[in-house]
């Protein structure tokens, strides 16, 4: 029998989303991160264009993270108790691409830190790193819509990503993505219709499409990871077939699922069975990380730099050019 | 793919001739759709008609049987591209590679070290399923020696990983009866193996560099009498093999596309021990029935194994764990007691968190027929009778001397009610369950 591949045409094109504004573009990057653009699903080239690599931020924060595992801390060492040296060593040593800090110390629980604190820290680390930034709250509503549009103005111009809005609590840092020329996180609880709907929200309050990001609430590996992985290829499907209100790019945070789980953080002699705790560790990491690629991920917020090295040669690789032999 | 009675009509003679018992030919077109009669009892049908019913009749992807008896690997069987839109059957068979280069005291090492891949997971045991013995040295001995070696050794299924026929053939004679994969027929050496895999019944790969050749040995395989195949596009880099793993499943499912309706095979060319899981990961993401890699630490399967469990998860049924009180960590006297549904994913989020607070607690999973907290609620199957009634089945009154249990924050609005009917101050917790460790912190 004759074979013809079956190949899929899709009517639309996942938005193409720019963090990062350079020098000609009003902000001080050294270059700006873009994502998005595929007019298929995840790596069929045969099918599809794929313009641009989804890309991996490293995920820092603003106080020194409490409940880390060693394994975790360790390729950090100290400047973990300083996130602009932190910052720094991102971008230099481990070659960020992306950096996404995490306003984690202003919760009132964390150690209540001020918006002067929050606005000093994202001006000296836009100042100290070239490369584009995320900026996330501490997921307390009225501190973070307190310090958010302070961050966003402070930053203005740099074309930041800044997160999350959610659902009952997304005007504030709209208005302020807005007014201050960023792009915005749109959180959704690994929900099709609220993630469709926030979006539709944010549009209505004259954001472009091309300025929101979906955080469609990921698992780590063993812990709901399938649920996500099915929830982003629904709406990439939805997307592609001319869903604009699902049509944005995916950003996942990994970092944080994996690196709370029992797998990647006990140790080897809790659990002698399971192996060894560095590599289960980044493995975990590594490996939600590599599902949610799959799914149509477009940035990824990760911890370790070896399982940001892993992912990242796992990018390269998929995103090689085909050598056509069909 | 199934076809509907007019379908199958169009395909009849159309004489209405009775000779099946119906009165019409379409009547017979229904009960053929519905398989309630057999295609032989229409006495007029032509060949090629017959042909294409007969195909139509099979499922689109093959049911593959690999190894005999308790640990056998049953794939295919397959009927959607994405797990939503019903959901993936049959768990991908992973499998070690051992090469027969290894001295005896290394194999039994190794062998001894795969045997105890097996983990629980979620209530569910997850384990490696295979391993290949993969032909290295020239010397066929030595090949044998080891298939018989590990057959001996694991009650795990077999891969018989070589394209020497001569090599092949007293290996499926040594272990015939563990019904051993073999791996694989080329366009050279497919007519012996063929012939191997029809005298013994064993199921064979079929191996070419690309999908038009791959259909074709597929075709000349099965022509030659063998008729459980593997489908292996061979090594190439990563995203030519998800475009050829996902045209063979989507050949197979929108197309009925015989030469490719069988279950896939991928083997992991990545030598680095972070990167070959991560490729694994990939096949068991993409299509791939079986995975066979080389790597054997635990720290690198439990990853893997993990992944599979959660893709190959029912959609449509969630997980549940046992309704019970579960104590966490040295619980005592004093322990804080939460309440929450025994939906599978809810239950391991909740204990994650409470694990990661070090605060020793009882954590009541409520039998909420697999439900999450707010569905449940809205089901009323995590109403405030349920809640106390677990509460006293799962006697947290006899486990600790406090009348205090905490809720989740999406269900506050039945504290009152609760507290009523349980006897219990009712503490409403946080929404989510990230914000247990600071919520208990402060309690």
């Amino acid at each position: 029998m004759p074979l013809e591949a079956l190949k899929e045409k899709w009517s639309n094109t996942v938005d193409i989303i720019s963090i990062g504004a350079t020098k000609a573009e009003g902000g001080s990057r050294d270059r700006a991160v873009k994502v998005g653009g595929q007019t298929g699903l995840p790596y069929l080239f045969e099918e599809s264009d794929i313009p641009n690599k989804p890309v991996v931020a490293f995920e820092i924060s603003d106080i020194e993270p409490l409940d880390w595992p060693n394994t975790l801390k360790e390729p950090y060492g100290k400047t973990l108790k300083d996130p602009v040296e932190w910052a720094v060593k991102c971008e230099k040593e481990f070659k960020a691409e992306l950096i996404a800090i995490r306003l984690a110390g202003t919760h009132p629980d964390n150690g209540n830190k001020s918006d002067t604190d929050a606005v000093k820290l994202i001006k000296d680390i836009l100042s100290a790193v070239k490369i584009p930034l995320i900026i996330l709250g501490s997921n307390d509503e009225t501190k973070d819509n307190l310090i958010l549009p302070q961050c966003a103005e402070a930053a203005k111009g740099e074309r930041c990503l800044i997160g999350d809005a959610v659902q009952k609590n997304y005007k504030t840092l709209a208005a302020a993505c807005l007014a201050y020329g960023h792009n915005i996180i749109a959180e959704s609880p690994i929900d099709i219709n609220i993630a469709k709907q926030l979006n539709i929200l944010i549009s209505e309050m004259g954001m472009p499409s091309n300025r929101t990001v979906i955080n469609p609430t990921v698992g780590a590996l063993g812990y709901g990871l399938e649920y996500a992985y099915s929830i982003m290829e629904r709406a990439r499907i939805a997307a592609l077939g001319g869903d604009k209100m699902l049509s944005q790019p995916f950003i996942c945070f990994v970092g944080q699922e994996a690196w709370r789980t029992k797998e990647a953080k006990a140790s080897i002699t809790e659990f002698p069975d399971w192996g060894k705790e560095l590599e289960r560790g980044i493995l975990w990491e590594a490996l939600t990380a590599n599902a949610f690629l799959q799914a149509g991920a477009d940035i990824i917020l990760m911890r370790h730099p070896k399982a940001i090295e892993i992912v990242k040669k796992n990018i390269d690789e998929l995103m090689q050019p085909i050598t056509s032999n069909q | 793919m199934a076809l509907s009675g007019l379908d199958i009509y169009k395909l009849l003679p159309k004489t209405n001739c009775r000779k099946c018992g119906f009165p019409t030919c379409l009547a017979f077109a229904m009960q053929l759709a519905k398989k309630a009669v057999e295609l032989t009892k229409c006495l007029e049908i032509t060949k090629e008609a017959k042909v294409l019913l007969e195909s139509s009749a099979q499922p689109p992807i093959k049911l593959v049987t690999v190894g005999a008896g308790e640990n056998k690997l049953e794939i295919g069987n397959e009927n959607v591209l994405f797990r939503h839109e019903e959901k993936f059957f049959r768990p991908a068979g992973i499998g070690i590679i051992l090469e027969d280069s290894l001295s005896d005291a290394e194999l039994s090492n190794r062998i001894s070290q795969i045997n105890k891949l097996h983990f629980e997971r979620i209530g569910q045991n997850i384990s490696v399923n295979l391993i290949a013995i993969k032909q290295v040295s020239a010397d066929k001995a030595k090949f044998i020696n080891a298939v018989k070696k590990v057959s001996e050794l694991t009650k795990l299924g077999l891969v018989l990983y070589s394209s020497d026929a001569e090599s092949i053939r007293p290996a499926a004679q040594l272990t015939a009866n563990r019904k051993p994969l073999v791996y694989a027929a080329d366009k050279n050496n497919y007519k012996e193996l063929a012939k191997i895999a029809k005298e013994f019944s064993l199921p064979l790969a079929i191996k070419e560099e690309n999908l038009e050749k791959l259909s074709e040995l597929s075709g000349a395989v099965s022509s030659e009498g063998a008729s459980e195949l593997l489908l292996d596009t061979s090594d190439k880099p990563i995203n030519e093999k998800i475009w050829d793993l996902t045209q063979i499943r989507r050949l197979a499912l929108k197309k009925n596309f015989r030469p490719f309706g069988y279950p896939a095979i991928s083997v992991v060319k990545n030598k680095d021990n972070y990167e070959q899981i991560i490729e694994a990961g990939i096949y068991v993401l993409k299509y791939s029935a079986i995975v066979l890699l080389e790597g054997f630490a635990p720290e690198e399967i439990l990853p893997l194994l993990t992944l599979r469990q959660n893709i190959y998860t029912d959609p449509q049924k969630p997980l549940q764990v046992e309704p019970k009180a579960y104590p966490i960590g040295q619980v005592s006297v004093n322990s804080p007691v939460l309440i929450t549904t025994n939906f599978s994913l809810t239950y391991y989020t909740v204990l994650s968190e409470l694990e990661a607070s070090k605060i020793p607690s009882y954590l009541v999973s409520v039998d909420t027929e697999g439900m999450s907290v707010l569905t449940a609620w809205a089901a009323e199957k995590f109403t405030p009778e349920k809640i106390s009634e677990s509460i006293n089945k799962f006697e947290i009154p006899q486990k600790v001397n406090h009348k205090q249990i905490i809720i989740p924050g999406y269900v506050a609005v039945m504290s009152g009610d609760l507290e009523e009917k349980s006897g219990f101050k009712v503490v409403v917790g946080p929404k989510e369950a990230a914000g247990i460790p600071s919520f208990l912190r402060n309690l």
